[in-house]
Parts: C-alpha cells; sequence; structure tokens
C-alpha cells in the first residue's frame, strides 16, 4: 500500500500532507466545495480532494459500492440508478458537483434517514491517509466485519478532521418497489403523536415532513410509504382512516421529497441576511417546543426527531436553543448563516455542554491525535 | 493451548491478589467478590472453552457506581481488568488476565425502561438479548438482533461483540439497533456514547465503541431500538444438488432486488447431522440447503415469496417447500437453530469459525474447505448466514488428542486466511479475542493495527481494559509471521525480526 504502486493523486496528497506536517502548516480538506458553509469556517490552505476520483468496484448482488472519494455524487447515484439500487439514507448534494467523500465527511442524510438509518450505519469500509502520510484501510467490502475498531464509521460526520479518505465501500439497496406519497392539514402535536404511533406498527413508512407554524395551529404532514407494491397499497387505508389524506401525484411528489432534502423549499430559502437556520435534533419522545425568538414557520423531518427553524444569528440566541435542546436530549446547530452573521461564530454544540459527554472531550482530542498528531488537518471545522 | 506465557511468580500474585481484595472489599458485599479458587474457576474461559486462565478476582459489582469504583480503584492499582458479559462469548474476548480483575455485569440485569410511544427500552447490560424481545411482546414489538445464543446472551456483551444473528441481513447488526451506551471509563468516569436523539455532538464515538470488545468502556446501561414486530413470516426450504447452484441463488436473490428476512445455507454434511436430531423434514440427498424467509404485511409476504420462489426456481432448485404455517416454519428452521448441538452429538469437540467474504465467492470457499478437511484430516460442517456472506465452519475433532486440536486450530487459520484473500475478514460476528489475534497481523498492516493502539490509548491511556485482547502487539506479529514462512516469502517485511 506504499511506494511503488501508489496512484499519481493520492502521492500529490501525501506530499501536501508531509509538507503541511514539515511546515506546521493546516490543510482544510475540500470537494466540490458545495458543503463550504457548513461547520466552523477556517482560512486554512485548501487540499482539494477531487483529483481522486471514480467507481472502483460496483457488484450490485453483493449490494455494496465502492468508490473514491473525489468521486461525485451525482455519478454514483447514476450508476446505481441504473441497477435500480439506492443510498436509502438520501444523502444531500447541496450543490451541483457534490462529492462523495465530501458527502460522507458532512454525514449529513435526507428524508429516508428516519426508517433506513444515518450515513455511519452503511459506511462498511474505507481507505484513508492519516496525518503521517499513512495510507491505511480499515473495515472491508462485507457486510459482517468485526475485525479491529470500526474506525471507517468514525469518518462519517467527522468534517475531515481524522485524515484524508480516499475510498469507500458504501452499502447500498434495492430501490422500493412502490412508493406513494400522503398529505393532510393536522396540527404539530397530532402530527408527531401519530407519525410515532405508525412507526411501531408494521407500515411501510420511509420519510415524514410537517410544515407550519410553530406557535400553533395546522401545518402541511407529507409521509412517504415505500416497499412491496402490496404493502404500500394496504397501508394507504390504515392511515387514511385516522386523518383525512390526499394522495400526491408522484412527480410532484418526487420534487418536493428532492427540495425538501436540497433544502430547496420556500421555507428554508427564505433566509434573512441577520439569520440563522438552526437545525434541532432530538428525541422522539420531544413534543412541539416553544423555541424563543424564533420566526413562526417550522420545518419537522424525521417524525420530529430532527427540525428546521430561523431566528437571529447572534450569540445569546443560539445558546437560548441549545439550551432547550440539551434540556430536551439533543442537540442543536447553526447549519446555514445569513451573509450578515458573523462567520467565526461557533456552529456546533460542544461535548462539554452536555453532562455526560464532559469526559469524551479529551477521548476525541486523543482520538485525533492518533490519527493527525502534528495536527495537520483543520480540526476547528468540528469542534 | 500453546500460549507462551512466563512461569508465574506465585508469591507475587498471591501478593497481589490480597492487596486487590483488601481494596475492593469495602466496596462489595461479600458474595459480590469471589477470589478463591473454587469460586473463580467458572470464570477461567468464556464460550471458547480451549483457552482458559485464572484470574486474581472476580467482582459482580450490582450498581454502576460499584463499576466506576472498581474501576478507579483498579486504575490507581494499575490492575487489568477484564469485563465479561453471560460468557457465551466465542473468540474469548473475556479470558482472564492472570494479574489482573474479571468484572462481571451479570447482576446488572434489570430492565430498567421501556417506552411503547418512542419505540425505545433502556436496559442493564447483564439483561440476555432474548429478556428484551419477550418483555416488550405484548406491544407488539421486539429487539430485532438475533444471535443464535440469545437465550442465554447478554446484550452488553452484543454491544461489545456488534453481534449480528439470523435477521441481520435486512433489520441490521447490534450497531443498527442501539442509540445509547451508557458506560464508565477506565479511570471511573461515567459517560455517554449516542442519545436518543438522531446523532450527538462531536465524533461518533458510539459507532467505534461497538464491537470494541470490551477494550473501550465498561457498559452500564443500553438504550435499544424497537421495532414493530412483524404481522406474519413464513420460509421457503430450498434444495440444490450442486453447492455452486446454491451459492449463486444467494447472489440471484440480492440482484432481483430483494432483502430476505433472513437466508441461511446449509451443507450436505450438517444436513444430515440435524436431520438426526431434529427430524425436519430436509432433504438429504442436496448438496445444498437454502433457507430463505419473508416478513411483514400478509401482503407483502405473499408478493415477496412468490418473487423468491420464482428465482429460486431459476437457478435450478432441485425442490421447494414453503411452510404453511409457524409450527412448519419453525420446524424448517430447528435444523439451523440446533446445528452447533448436532455439531456436539457427531464428534467430540467443534471448532466454530466466523470468516466473512463476499457473497459470490462462497461456493469457492465451500470448494477450498472440501479441500482443507483431506489435508487435515478432520470434517467440517458448513452452515452459515449466507445473505451476508457470513461463514460458520465448524471444524469436528477430538480435543483430548491434543494432534486434532492442533490440526483443527490450523485448519481454522487456513479458512480465515482464505477469507481475507478472498476480500472478506477473519471475524463477522465473533470478535477477535483471544483467539483470532495473530489472524489481525494477516489481515491489517503495520499502520492500522498502531492506529488500533492510538484509538484503545485515546480511551485507556495505562492499557488496563482487557488489553490482551483483538489487537495484537508489533511483536506478537513479527513472532506470528516468523512461525508462518510460506513460500520462501517472508511476511510483514516491514517488522524487526529477533
Amino acid at each position: 500500500m506504499t511506494g511503488a504502486s501508489m496512484n499519481p493523486a493520492i502521492k500529490d496528497f501525501q506530499e501536501q500532507i508531509l509538507n503541511a506536517a514539515n511546515h506546521h502548516s493546516v490543510l482544510s480538506i475540500e470537494g466540490s466545495g458545495s458543503k463550504s458553509w457548513y461547520g466552523n469556517a477556517n482560512t486554512h490552505t485548501k487540499l482539494d480532494a477531487r483529483t481522486y476520483s471514480g467507481i472502483l468496484e460496483y457488484q450490485p448482488e453483493e449490494l455494496v459500492i465502492t468508490a473514491c472519494a473525489g468521486t461525485p455524487l451525482k455519478e454514483i447515484k447514476a450508476a446505481l440508478k441504473e441497477k435500480n439500487q439506492v443510498l436509502a439514507f438520501e444523502p444531500p448534494h447541496f450543490g451541483e458537483h457534490a462529492t462523495f467523500g465530501g458527502a460522507i465527511a458532512a454525514g449529513l442524510a435526507g428524508p429516508g434517514r428516519i426508517s433506513a438509518g444515518n450515513f455511519r450505519d452503511f459506511v462498511l469500509g474505507t481507505r484513508i491517509m492519516d496525518g503521517r502520510g499513512q495510507d491505511l484501510s480499515y473495515g472491508g467490502k462485507v457486510m459482517k466485519n468485526v475485525a479491529g475498531y470500526d474506525v471507517s464509521r468514525l469518518l462519517p460526520g467527522s468534517m475531515g478532521t481524522l485524515g484524508l479518505l480516499l475510498e469507500a465501500s458504501v452499502k447500498v439497496l434495492p430501490k422500493p418497489a412502490a412508493k406513494a406519497t400522503l398529505r393532510a392539514q393536522i396540527s404539530q402535536a397530532q402530527a408527531l403523536k401519530l407519525l410515532n404511533q405508525w412507526a411501531g406498527q408494521p407500515l411501510p413508512l420511509s420519510a415524514s415532513c410537517w410544515i407550519g407554524d410553530n406557535k400553533g395551529g395546522d401545518g402541511e404532514l407529507t409521509i412517504r410509504l415505500a416497499g412491496a407494491a402490496a404493502a404500500v397499497k394496504a397501508a394507504i387505508p390504515v392511515m387514511s382512516s385516522l386523518i383525512n389524506t390526499n394522495e400526491v401525484d408522484p412527480h410532484i411528489a418526487d420534487a418536493f421529497w428532492k427540495d425538501l432534502r436540497e433544502q430547496q423549499l420556500d421555507a428554508f430559502t427564505n433566509l434573512a441576511s441577520d439569520q440563522t437556520l438552526y437545525r434541532l435534533a432530538l428525541p422522539a419522545a420531544c413534543g412541539p417546543l416553544n423555541i424563543p425568538n424564533t420566526t413562526n414557520e417550522i420545518v419537522l423531518e424525521w417524525h420530529g426527531q430532527q427540525r428546521w427553524i430561523k431566528a437571529a444569528g447572534d450569540e445569546v440566541t443560539f445558546a437560548a436553543i441549545k439550551q432547550l435542546a440539551n434540556a430536551h436530549g439533543g442537540h442543536a446547530t447553526r447549519f446555514k448563516q445569513g451573509i450578515r452573521v458573523e462567520p467565526s461564530l461557533q456552529r456546533f454544540t460542544l461535548l462539554s455542554e452536555q453532562a455526560h459527554s464532559r469526559a469524551l472531550e479529551i477521548v476525541q482530542t486523543r482520538l485525533r491525535a492518533a490519527f493527525d498528531p502534528g495536527g495537520v488537518f483543520a480540526t476547528s471545522r468540528l469542534p | 493451548m500453546n500460549m507462551v506465557t512466563p512461569p508465574p511468580d506465585i508469591a507475587a500474585i498471591s501478593a497481589l491478589q490480597s492487596r486487590l481484595v483488601s481494596a475492593l472489599s469495602p466496596i462489595l458485599p461479600e458474595h459480590a467478590l469471589l477470589w478463591q479458587p473454587e469460586d473463580t474457576i467458572p470464570y477461567e474461559c468464556d464460550g471458547l472453552a480451549a483457552y482458559r486462565r485464572m484470574p486474581l478476582a472476580v467482582a459482580l459489582p450490582e450498581t454502576e457506581a460499584q463499576v466506576a469504583q472498581i474501576l478507579k480503584i483498579c486504575f490507581d492499582m494499575q490492575i487489568p481488568v477484564v469485563p465479561r458479559g453471560s460468557g457465551t462469548g466465542l473468540s474469548g474476548g473475556a479470558m482472564p488476565i492472570s494479574q489482573g480483575l474479571v468484572l462481571s455485569l451479570a447482576k446488572l440485569k434489570k430492565i430498567i425502561s421501556i417506552d411503547a410511544f418512542t419505540r425505545t427500552a433502556v436496559v442493564q447490560p447483564g439483561v440476555r438479548n432474548l429478556a428484551i424481545s419477550e418483555a416488550v411482546a405484548h406491544l407488539g414489538l421486539y429487539y430485532a438482533p438475533d444471535p443464535s445464543s440469545q437465550i442465554a446472551c447478554s446484550i452488553g456483551g452484543n454491544v461489545n461483540e456488534n453481534s449480528g444473528g439470523v435477521h441481520c441481513l435486512k433489520y441490521g447488526l447490534t450497531l443498527h439497533n442501539v442509540l445509547r451506551v451508557r458506560g464508565v471509563l477506565m479511570n471511573g468516569e461515567i459517560v455517554e456514547f449516542g442519545s436518543l436523539a438522531p446523532d450527538s455532538p462531536g465524533l461518533d464515538l458510539l459507532a467505534i465503541v461497538m464491537g470494541s470488545e470490551g477494550m473501550l468502556a465498561v457498559v452500564t446501561e443500553v438504550t435499544v431500538k424497537l421495532v414493530a414486530k412483524p404481522k406474519l413470516a413464513r420460509v421457503i426450504m430450498a434444495s440444490f444438488d450442486d453447492i455452486e447452484k446454491g451459492g449463486n441463488a444467494v447472489a440471484a436473490i440480492i440482484a432481483a432486488g430483494i432483502i430476505p428476512a433472513g437466508l441461511e445455507m446449509m451443507d450436505k454434511a450438517t444436513t444430515r447431522a440435524v436431520e438426526e436430531f431434529v427430524h425436519a423434514g430436509y432433504d438429504l440427498e442436496a448438496e445444498a440447503i437454502l433457507l430463505c424467509e419473508s416478513d411483514g404485511t400478509f401482503e407483502e409476504v405473499a408478493e415477496e415469496i412468490a418473487r423468491m420462489t420464482k428465482v429460486l426456481e431459476e437457478s435450478g432448485a432441485s425442490g421447494i417447500k414453503i411452510s404453511q404455517d409457524e409450527s412448519e416454519r419453525l420446524k424448517f428452521w430447528s435444523g439451523r437453530k440446533n446445528a452447533f448441538p448436532a455439531a456436539g452429538r457427531i464428534a467430540a469437540d467443534y471448532y466454530c469459525m466466523d470468516g466473512t467474504i463476499p457473497r459470490r465467492h462462497i461456493a469457492t470457499l465451500l470448494k477450498r474447505i472440501r479441500g482443507m478437511e483431506t489435508k487435515y484430516g478432520l470434517g467440517c460442517l458448513n452452515v452459515f448466514h449466507a445473505g451476508d456472506g457470513n461463514m460458520h465452519p465448524l471444524i469436528l475433532f477430538n480435543g483430548a488428542d491434543p494432534n486434532e486440536w492442533h490440526r483443527a486450530e490450523e485448519f481454522g487459520t487456513e479458512i480465515l486466511e482464505a477469507c481475507v484473500e478472498l476480500g472478506g475478514t477473519i471475524t463477522g460476528e465473533h470478535g477477535v479475542g483471544i483467539e483470532k489475534i495473530n489472524s489481525m497481523c494477516v489481515q491489517f498492516g503495520e499502520g492500522e493495527r498502531e492506529s488500533f493502539w492510538g484509538v484503545k490509548s485515546a480511551f485507556d491511556p495505562a492499557k488496563l481494559l482487557n488489553p490482551d485482547k483483538a489487537i495484537p502487539t508489533l511483536s506478537r506479529c513479527a513472532e506470528y509471521g516468523r512461525m508462518r514462512i510460506s513460500g520462501g516469502k517472508l511476511p510483514h517485511p516491514e517488522l524487526e525480526r529477533f
């Protein structure tokens, strides 16, 4: 894995990393830059990860695709589509040229996350380059593998702070045979109650979204059913018997779920220049929250476990939102900021801000040092 | 076992034992601290009985606070600790350390809470896997991962091994079904990995704690996800007159876009051994039998059974039977579930392997194993999770004959090396433990192994928590490499030799 057979792009990565280590400089790994606004801002030298690109292996019957980190996400999805397979957690692109590696580093998931799982649930193996320029491989291409610590699954959401991702093998799934999208006008409290009840029954509920006024009143609940054709067909009357639903035209429905995933719905795009779009990750038990000083409009995804709300971008507002999320067993993030919000503000909830994770701060620091003793990678992006 | 250990200094060990017992006595009730050999002997091994060692003492705490105190005391005294669940592990992960303490979590066995609305249960680590499903059955829910040992194995052990089971192709491993793990670090600090929310701040440390074989933290509480119990399950039993056709049928089902609830395979030797034991009506002439399960709503199952039957027929199945009711479904499964006891009936001992390979190489590996049976002069039953390529060859031997055990070990090692060569792994779900520690030298290079020690040190810098398991030292791999020079090629040329 070293020396002679090394791919020129990887050799170039190694030179950049060793050079940075020698000069005590810091590298910020970037793909297409489609998600460069996510995470803490930095001005470090960019390492362009796009030069190592391409699908390396795809055997549909193995349900695994292996690709270089620089591969465009749309290339991967096109290859899967041809074989009627999908990335079930629906990673958002947030840009035309989003890369596979960037999607993994951000670790974000779309509407399907509530039924299919998180990005890390699907990662089977990775090849990375650490801060010493070492070429390392973890996990593999098989579904079950417990040899060695599961370093691969630490990478989704690590924002490039552990190492440079070179390749990854990800589990894929067959495209559901049938889909249907239903819509109803109900209150937030009623939506949260129903969604959790349905999730506890053998129904093919694959995604949900509620958009409405956070101060009360009805909003629009959209749910997606996906699975065997007979199961989807049988579920529609079960759900419609409880609330008055309309079935949404399949093309309109597909566009809606895509726009939700890519945050292209009006609720996301009308962010004012002094506002921040906050993301709250919350337990299933969490009912409607009275979030102080926010706009009225709220978007709930993942049966209410992911909520999006716009509010002023100042520190006091974020502190109040963080405290509220913490009090309910979750956490909050400054996801997107308007152009007049100070870019250098801390975007995340810190481990030290949560009672039972304080002792993990030192663990996390030592873990990063194990992969990057010289501090080559821009760890400030994710505290 | 040919474990190379220096001769123990009996006086020094006895002095250390006295110091440890005096330090732990004030915090534990008398019955929760064992050190007399007659009391500690049941703890000398786990489910891998061939590897045994006596510990200094065994502590059986009854509260999380006691776990934390025990760890803090051992940390201050620099005494290694081996955590232990139900002791059903098959890789020796809970084998004691002569100069260490065994920390049994067996008395932490309360189900703390069940929440039907959020589909979660909070349980202590000593709760048995099956006990969770039993406790929530009246709510129409269950805990999905179902390792074969589920009647006895504990959820704390499942977390540490990232256990799977026959239904994990569709429902995932322990990793996919646990939201939060509360535990204690070696220095006695109580921490939580993950949360009830869909993600947590910072790096995803829950992901690395999963399957960490008791080397990073001691688990004191687990929050599991519960899923809706399917309304119906039916299984297809398909016979094949050729192993290759059976292996190809597995790939064909997946390629057709079907994820069965279970997809298991047994070879002829296994079928014959279990049929004698369970009388399930297996086709004794078949070279391979596939069990292919569908679960879900009545409509889903009907649709999926029809699609799977068609694929199996097209793949050349010589016989197909579909379970007509629940009792028949359980009968079809009975042989698969009883493969281990059946092996125990036809041979004095058996050695269970756990490699995983890409599905398309199933037939290749089975053919190679046939060759190895002749080479080592030992029989082997093959029964496995075909859907995810996780093989469980059972090597039959007589443990009373040291030469047979030695051959069985060599046989097993060759199977694991073949798994790595075919693009797979040395362990799918049983863990590395002490058993496969040498094979880790084959699967990983020096850089990866060094980084594993970095991960270990991040949680446990003093390397006191189950330190001799799962991750081989450089010198161990050098020693192993020296013993296994093959074809004139020296493995691990990067290592210094001594």
